[in-house]
């Protein structure tokens, strides 16, 4: 460890000291790291959708991974020469399977994954219907009266509810 | 000596849980006044034996005795004391014995605050909650002993994971698992009432400021949770749909749920099964994520080290717990009755309309975390399922729910009118659909994800202020009367609008400057110059960083000030750290973050404006507000005197409720 | 559904989750398939890693059953699994085994084999770790057995232990060898 600490002090003081050695320089607009900050765009939100093999659930883009390093400049150079995202994304999944990719592909295997919300709704859409069928209002009793009608708005509308609809 | 003292205390709260989770609910099955009388008092001593657990593993890490295992694996001399203190959770073993601590002190609550509960109801209550620590008590003393020994002692730890080194980390676990066990106190309610077979309005009642708390505690750990991956990560990430993120977000769904059902069993009788299934998923989704996060089963970046037998306990727990509540809802849930008719459009429908969709939400979320695992068991091969689907999915099935909270409040209970609803809607409809389309016009750019998000922000908003408006009338001294579980629900509703303006905006309108900076270079984003002054070294307690110097300039003239990111590295553990430097305001954040060293001596910059990014949290912490004003509700503090009712009603003695029974409707 | 039955539909749907989280703790998630398993192992070419061999092309080793294993001098796993590729090399009929030097150096790459034995027929050097990324390999060490016709028959994630090469690899050599 303490090698490792030693190489780290090394390395912020050469970068002080070259950073005063720039100094001398004329300061200017910073250039974007990316060569093509618009390409760089499009790295980014492909590689956002790739997932890191060798993390513990991190996608391409955001992981400092060597892996993830190699993959995401593989993305880069594709990009540049011409290839589509879905071409990009087919060399991903031939090499490492569908793992790779954290929008899981719509196939024969994910059909209940993408479906299942819809269905969790129809499902319970069904039974609201079943809910509400059971528990229509009754027809309404003979209206309450005088002090008993008093009371129960009183009751009824304490609790900043509206004050019951007299029938 | 202090080690040896905690697991002695833990050994005897097992047996004082074991008591607990016998006696009283054989008591109250035989009617037996002593034995459910013993349900306090032991919760009590449970608590007690508890605590002391927990403060001698506190005790082993403030005084750095690397005897103790856990103290060497996750502490060091050098660490600042607040971090040896949130050490004590910072571990499998340690956070386990703060779940079973809170469990504990929950129960404890109960026991001292229920006076007014019948006592079979009290036994079984506290009879349950004394099972579930039963069980993980078992877990920690077999699997899990925070206080094993390290012989012969280490010369020193190795040190908390810089990650948590945060005050953000400190409070985000505690928060979270007063949360998860929170709801733990719904479920015992839920499962006493399905040992009795009583179901009076009495129980929802009663269920109800237990329940809101926890939602309340978990609204904020996941808000912390986030709020510290933004600041801490790096990259001003705050949502990855990480399994272990999901685990958390899946009792909330439900949760929240549950309040709303519990509003309606509570007013209105009706609801009653759903409400005791939902207070029982919502506590076995708290347990799911237990398992999820320490078995292995899912790969996560929040997972603790993992260990199948662990993994296994957790599971046969798991069955027992969820498996036995559920078996005993299947053979009792039919004698919950069903009371309180109502309309098609009335409150209730509406707010059973909104559990259904928060509920299959709460499917969707676990089906997209659970369905890698599916498959592979079934030898179909490995698949990720991350944030692309879950936003694809969540997203159509959140907006109507937001919909729902505008039109819910101002619809009458039992029976409401479409007439009426659309005159008071018509105008917070109008208006919304004018901001949607207005407002991104306005900030440059027109899209539309970001004017179905306003349009959602700007309905909850006005139909908020229709609803208080609506409560004004004969004039604006009406409001003083409104209750202030009113004014909860609407501030918690206002603040879902928050939350939906600050994802809205920052997803909407973010701009990011990746630049390569010497001395000197400046670069414009989100109308400010920031420019880079160089790098210094700085010595941390347990870490040397490089703290970067950027002076910000705002381009219209007005604000100057300096701001700082760094590299960290941690001495100990060799890990390098990004802190970025954060300049926070009402409507953007500035967030500029160091990333490395040239060979040409410029250093890489990241640069970002977000706006209303801070609303995101802001919005949740004001939704757990309006839950705190519920909670402070005038018939939860005040004991109400009791009506004087006229004979016919006279004849019904007043249970245990605070004021006499509303008649549930005959079924 | 009918009666009390339906309020036991909760029960029957934890049973059936429990059911898959107890399958769940015998998985291993992180451990990524192989797509090629069954399909022609990629094609290259590379220089090798002893000055003054030809380069190394797989075509080469069509008509042969042969192994395919990715490991580097900085790997901690490789030099587990060594020992185990070295005494497979030397048995009599012994499948030729090639190396794939990923991502390595070639001076460190020489001292490693230099020092615990050598049990490569041939060494191609994959300096940039394109050629991992055409196999799908993830990590170090990783071994791969392919057929006569130059189609993957298995890839083994993580170092070889002797017992995974006597139940795993040998029946799987013997059964393509014919």
């Amino acid at each position: 460890m303490t090698r490792l600490l030693r190489h780290w002090l090394l390395i912020l003081l050469a970068g002080v000291a070259s950073t005063w050695l720039v100094t001398q320089a004329a300061a200017a607009d910073a250039p974007d790291v990316a060569a093509d900050p618009a390409l760089e765009a499009r790295v980014n939100a492909l590689t956002a959708e790739l997932r890191c093999l060798v993390c513990q659930n991190q996608s391409i883009a955001d992981s400092h991974a060597d892996l993830a390093v190699d993959l995401k400049n593989q993305v880069r150079e594709q990009l540049k020469s011409g290839r589509s995202e879905r071409e990009i994304i087919d060399y991903m999944t031939q090499r490492y399977g569908d793992f790779v990719l954290y929008r899981p592909p719509f196939k024969a295997t994910t059909l209940l994954l993408w479906l299942g919300p819809a269905l969790l709704l129809l499902i319970g859409g069904w039974l609201y219907w079943r809910s509400l069928k059971g528990s229509q209002a009754v027809a309404s009793a003979a209206p309450v009266q005088g002090a008993d009608a008093a009371l129960a708005e009183r009751l009824l509308g304490e609790e900043g509810d509206e004050p019951a609809r007299r029938r | 000596m202090i080690p040896e003292l905690g697991h002695f205390a833990l050994v005897l709260a097992l047996f004082v849980s074991l008591a607990l989770a016998v006696l009283p609910i054989v008591g109250a099955a035989r009617n037996d006044a002593a034995w459910m009388a013993l349900a306090r008092p032991a919760t009590q001593a449970l608590f007690g034996a508890i605590a002391v657990a927990f403060f001698c593993l506190m005790a082993s890490f403030v005084n750095n005795d690397f005897s103790v295992v856990n103290v060497a694996t996750n502490s060091n001399s050098e660490l600042p004391l607040p971090y040896r203190i949130a050490a004590t959770w910072g571990s499998h073993e340690g956070s386990m014995l703060l779940w079973v601590f809170m469990l504990s002190g929950w129960a404890c609550a109960v026991s001292l605050l229920s006076k007014r509960l019948p006592l079979p109801m009290v036994a079984r209550v506290l009879g349950v909650m004394g099972f579930v620590s039963v069980g993980f008590l078992l877990f920690i003393l077999l699997t899990s002993n925070p206080f094993q020994r390290l012989l012969p002692p280490a010369p020193d730890g190795r040190d908390l994971n810089p990650l948590l080194q945060d005050p953000g980390m400190v409070i985000h676990p505690p928060m979270l698992y007063m949360g998860y066990v929170g709801f733990a106190v719904a479920f015992a309610f839920a499962v006493a009432a399905l040992l009795s077979g009583r179901f009076d309005a009495a129980w929802a009642r009663w269920s109800r400021p237990w329940t809101t708390a926890a939602w309340v505690f978990l609204t904020i750990g996941i808000a912390l949770g986030s709020w510290w991956a933004y600041y801490e990560l790096g990259w001003g990430g705050w949502w990855f749909w990480d399994p272990v993120e999901n685990a958390s977000f899946m009792p909330w769904l439900a949760g929240t749920a549950l309040i709303h059902s519990l509003a309606v069993a509570e007013k209105r009788g009706a609801f009653k099964a759903w409400t005791v299934l939902l207070a029982i998923a919502a506590f076995s989704l708290s347990l799911l994520g237990t398992f999820l996060v320490r078995s292995g089963v899912l790969t996560s970046v929040h997972a603790f080290a993992t260990d199948p037998t662990r993994g296994s306990f957790i599971l046969i727990f798991l069955a027992i717990v969820i498996g036995g509540s559920l078996a005993l809802f299947g053979w009792r849930a039919s004698q919950v009755g069903f009371a309180g008719r109502f309309d098609k459009l009335s409150r209730e429908s509406l707010l059973l309309a909104n559990n259904v969709l928060l509920v299959a939400a709460c499917g969707a979320v676990m089906l997209g975390t659970l369905y890698p695992l599916a498959l592979d068991a079934f030898g179909l091969g490995k698949l990720s399922v991350g944030a692309p689907y879950f936003e694809a999915v969540f997203v159509p099935l959140m907006a109507p729910v937001v919909l729902l909270m505008g039109v819910g409040p101002l619809a009458r209970w039992k029976q409401a009118t479409v007439a009426e609803l659309a005159g008071r809607l018509k105008w917070p409809a109008l208006a919304s659909v004018v901001a949607a389309l207005a407002l991104p016009l306005a900030a440059g750019r027109f899209s539309p994800m970001v004017a179905l998000g306003l349009l959602l922000a700007a309905w909850v908003f006005t139909t908020s202020l229709v609803l208080v408006l609506q409560r004004a009338r004969p004039s604006f001294a009406q409001l003083r009367r409104q209750p202030r579980s009113f004014w909860g629900m609407v501030v918690a509703h206002v603040g879902v609008g928050l939350f939906i303006v600050g994802v809205t905006m920052v997803r909407g309108y973010e701009t990011e400057r990746d630049v390569k900076m010497g001395v000197g270079d400046s670069v414009p984003v989100g109308g400010y110059r920031f420019t880079f002054r160089g790098v210094q070294e700085v010595q941390g307690p347990n870490y040397v960083a490089g703290r970067g110097t950027l002076d910000v300039q705002s381009e219209g003239g007005g604000a100057v000030f300096q701001m700082f990111p760094e590299k960290r590295m941690y001495k100990v553990q060799g890990m390098p750290m990004t802190e970025a430097a954060i300049r926070s305001g009402l409507t953007r954040d500035l967030y500029v973050s160091l990333g490395e060293m040239l060979p040409d001596g410029t250093w890489t910059v990241r640069v970002y404006h977000k706006p209303f990014v801070d609303w995101i949290w802001g919005g949740a912490f004001i939704m757990a507000f309006g839950g705190l004003l519920a909670l402070s509700d005038r018939r939860y503090r005040v004991a109400v005197k009791a009506v004087e009712l006229p004979p016919p009603l006279a004849a019904e003695p007043p249970t245990a409720g605070k004021r006499p029974q509303q008649q549930p409707a005959a079924t | 559904m009918k009666g009390r039955a339906r309020f036991f539909v909760p029960l029957a749907a934890f049973v059936a989750l429990a059911a898959l989280l107890a399958v769940g703790l015998t998985l291993k998630p992180r451990e990524v398939p192989s797509p090629f398993i069954g399909k022609p192992a990629p094609a290259f070419t590379r220089p090798q890693l002893k000055t003054g061999q030809p380069d190394f092309d797989p075509a080469q080793m069509k008509g042969q059953v042969w192994v395919l294993n990715v490991w580097a001098s900085w790997c901690a796993p490789c030099r587990e699994e060594h020992p185990i590729l070295v005494a497979a090399a030397r048995q009599p009929g012994a499948v030729p085994i090639v190396g794939l030097n990923y991502k390595d150096e070639g001076r460190a790459a020489e001292d490693w084999l230099r020092r615990l034995g050598d049990p490569y027929q041939a060494v191609a050097v994959d300096r940039d770790g394109r050629v991992g990324i055409d196999y799908g390999v993830y990590g170090v060490p990783e071994t791969f057995v392919i057929d006569r016709d130059g189609i993957v028959r298995l890839k083994h994630i993580g170092p070889l232990t002797a017992e995974d090469w006597t139940r795993e690899v040998v029946p799987l050599l013997n059964k393509l060898k014919g």
